[in-house]
């Protein structure tokens, strides 16, 4: 308590004293010949928003469940926020053996210390072999903090997850601008740490006959002793996460401006879907950076995907191409789109849209089929 | 007030071509730039040098080239620039080069004066982790603010600062004390082109450079490839994915558009929405 104190009186006058470093936060030579046997298990770190999980949480504990068996242990995940003990129950009933359970009033929004405060305590004391988190803005603040503190070697954004028979997680990400794809081990260090991307491994069904503990942690800080405030979170509409999306309609410069994202968002209404757009449109001003796929955006595994005047650059393909079927319309017959299309169209979007919406419209109608709730 | 801009001097990742032939990256004649991200860090800073007369020092931990980079900080208007540099540093992961550069603010916090904000990136284009920003933070015990697409205000009395933080489903309005550090998005600025003083001080500029002899109390155990636990065991280029396009085409709009949504509604992709 007196150590906290002390650190706040130096964080309100920055000007009388120089920084030091905490020099504790490094790997040595003596971690290397460190007995890391005793580290056993797999620990999912679920991300919680207002008591609703992201989604790549429950990606995860399904890829989790994956190495878990194939390491012959147990799969944990780690559940921090105020009110969230349903989030608890759900986690065991997709896939975790067990859960600790950090519920807390100062816990209700995300901030860096009082949440990395509570994994590493968990982490000190059950020693897992393996941390997953996910690559969202929270994952990678809070695996950053966590990996440093331990310390321990952390592989970010990773889109492909395996162990071998060292029991040596197989951590590949794609690297150069996604041009390659790099696998990363951490050998000497316990736990292996990851974060990995939404929207490319499978969620478990919920399966509400599972079972399991709940083990609750205590909170590790007071609020008085936390220095970072969440004043206000402004919900964003047009703030889309495109990763988590069945359906997605994306434009690009072949819309020509913003009316035509207007015609897209009517046909994605039509599907019941959202739109998307190439890097061209969202750096021409049409559509926010949100809606970008690609490389320098989001990673999609919709189930339908229209790439409507989108040439098909690398670095937007390497974003949508795992969608299960890819519908590209585009006037120029070479456009390498068609390479990754399932279905291709060479035309005047102009004209094929309205079309196709029309046409969408009238098979729902008739197959009496609803817009997907989404 | 003093602002320490972290920046990396990284291969233009874009220019970066696969040889189809040999499955080997080219990097031949691939130009070195400023990790873009950190410009945005390096213009925040510098508007706080114009707003408030904040004093900006540039800080980067790279191969003796990287003076390039540290000069082009310069000619935008930093006011002096640090570059470490040793052959000890090579091979680092983000674990050890956490460790450098927060050494090295430390470092420049002793000799320019005390650090009240630190700007990082949100990621580079080579290591593109994102993982040094709250790396260095942790290490010098200061409060991170990652992923800012706004300073919405800095109070130099209460130590305070408050930022926007980009989320996948809105913007969180964050406020902590200074020292602080902060990762950048592009959406927060638009870099300055150099000017013309600033141009006539870079041709001149050289950055004060350190290697580990000028770090007092350096742990070898802990830099470069030694002190980074995260190994690459192997890289390979994926295979694209085949599939077997196929071409619609009709007498007219109307005619292909039935036709596709034929297709759909057939498809396996209509069954997984539940459509069919
Ligand atoms: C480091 C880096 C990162 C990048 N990250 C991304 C990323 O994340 N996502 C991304 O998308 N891009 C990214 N890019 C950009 C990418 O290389 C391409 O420039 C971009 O995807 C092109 O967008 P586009 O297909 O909309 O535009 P264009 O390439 O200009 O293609 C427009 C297409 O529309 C067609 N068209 C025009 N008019 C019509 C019409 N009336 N009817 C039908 N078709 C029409 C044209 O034939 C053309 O094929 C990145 C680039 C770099 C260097
Ligand atoms: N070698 C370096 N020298 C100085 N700053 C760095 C270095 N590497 C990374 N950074 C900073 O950390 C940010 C994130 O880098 P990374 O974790 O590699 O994605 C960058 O945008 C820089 O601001």
């Amino acid at each position: 308590m007196s150590d906290m104190k002390l650190e706040q009186d130096q964080k309100q006058t920055p000007s009388e004293n120089a920084p030091k470093m905490r020099r504790d936060l490094s790997p040595s030579e003596a971690v290397h010949e460190k007995d890391w046997s005793d580290h056993k298990g797999i620990l999912i770190v679920v991300e919680q928003r207002g008591g609703i999980a992201k989604k790549v949480s429950w990606q995860l504990l399904g890829e989790g469940r994956r190495l878990a068996d194939k390491l012959q242990t147990h799969l944990s995940a780690l559940v921090i926020g105020s009110n969230v003990s349903g989030l608890a129950k759900e986690a065991i009933y997709r896939g975790a053996d067990n859960v600790y359970l950090c519920d807390s009033v100062e816990l209700e929004n995300y901030r860096t210390r009082p949440y990395s405060k509570v994994c590493l305590a968990v982490i000190r004391e059950y020693k897992p072999e393996i941390v997953l988190l996910g690559a969202t803005y929270t994952g990678r603040d809070l695996a950053g903090a966590i990996a440093t503190h331990l310390p321990t070697g952390l592989t970010a954004d990773c889109t492909q997850l395996d162990v071998d028979e060292n029991r040596l997680l197989l951590a590949s990400r794609p690297a150069f601008s996604e041009k390659m794809l790099a696998t990363i081990l951490c050998k000497q260090y316990k736990p292996q740490m990851a974060t990995a991307r939404s929207g490319v491994f499978l969620a478990l069904p919920l399966d509400p006959t599972r079972q399991g503990d709940i083990i609750t942690i205590p909170s590790q800080m007071t609020e008085g002793e936390i220095v970072t405030q969440v004043l206000d979170f402004l919900e964003q509409t047009d703030h889309v996460s495109l990763e988590d999306q069945e359906i997605i309609v994306a434009g690009g410069r072949g819309l020509g401006g913003p009316e035509g994202f207007v015609m897209l968002q009517e046909f994605a209404d039509a599907l019941g879907g959202v739109v998307g757009a190439s890097r061209a449109a969202v750096d021409a001003g049409w559509i926010g950076h949100d809606h970008q796929v690609g490389q320098t955006g989001s990673t999609v595994r919709s189930k339908l995907y229209f790439a409507i005047g989108i040439s098909g650059a690398v670095q937007h393909v390497v974003g949508m191409q795992n969608a299960d079927m890819i519908v590209a319309v585009n006037r120029d017959p070479q456009a390498p789109i068609f390479k990754v299309a399932h279905l291709g169209i060479v035309g005047d979007l102009f004209t094929l849209v309205p079309a196709l919406t029309e046409a969408i419209r009238a098979q729902k109608r008739n197959s009496g089929s609803v817009p997907v709730a989404l | 007030m003093h602002i320490v801009v972290c920046i990396k001097q990284v291969p233009d990742s874009r220019e970066i071509r696969i040889d189809p032939n040999t499955n080997t990256l080219v990097r031949q004649g691939v130009p070195a730039i400023v990790n873009y991200y950190d410009l945005h860090g390096l213009e925040e800073a510098l508007r706080f040098k114009d707003t408030v007369g904040a004093r900006v020092t540039v800080i980067s931990m790279g191969p003796p080239s990287a003076e390039k980079s540290l000069r082009q900080c310069i000619a935008m208007g930093a006011d002096e620039a640090v570059l470490v540099s040793d052959r000890a540093f090579a091979g680092a992961d983000t674990l050890a080069t956490s460790y450098v550069v927060a050494l090295t603010i430390e470092k420049v916090a002793q000799e320019f004066g005390i650090v009240d904000l630190v700007f990082c990136g949100k990621q580079t284009l080579d290591g593109d982790t994102g993982q040094v920003g709250p790396g260095v933070a942790c290490r010098l015990d200061y409060d991170q603010l990652t992923y800012v697409e706004k300073v919405v205000a800095l109070d130099e009395k209460n130590h305070t600062i408050t930022v926007h933080r980009h989320l996948e489903d809105g913007v969180e309005v964050v406020q902590t004390k200074l020292p602080a550090l902060i990762t950048v998005l592009t959406e927060l600025n638009k870099p300055r082109r150099a000017s013309l003083p600033g141009v006539l001080k870079a041709a001149q500029y050289k950055p004060v450079v350190w290697s580990t002899n000028d770090f007092a109390n350096i742990d070898r155990s802990k830099i470069g490839l030694k002190g980074s636990p995260t190994i690459v065991s192997k890289t390979w280029v994926p295979e694209p994915r085949k599939v077997n396009t196929e071409m619609i085409d009709g007498p007219s709009p109307e005619a292909i558009a039935a036709d596709v949504t034929k297709r759909l509604w057939s498809s396996e992709a209509a069954s997984r929405l539940g459509w069919a």
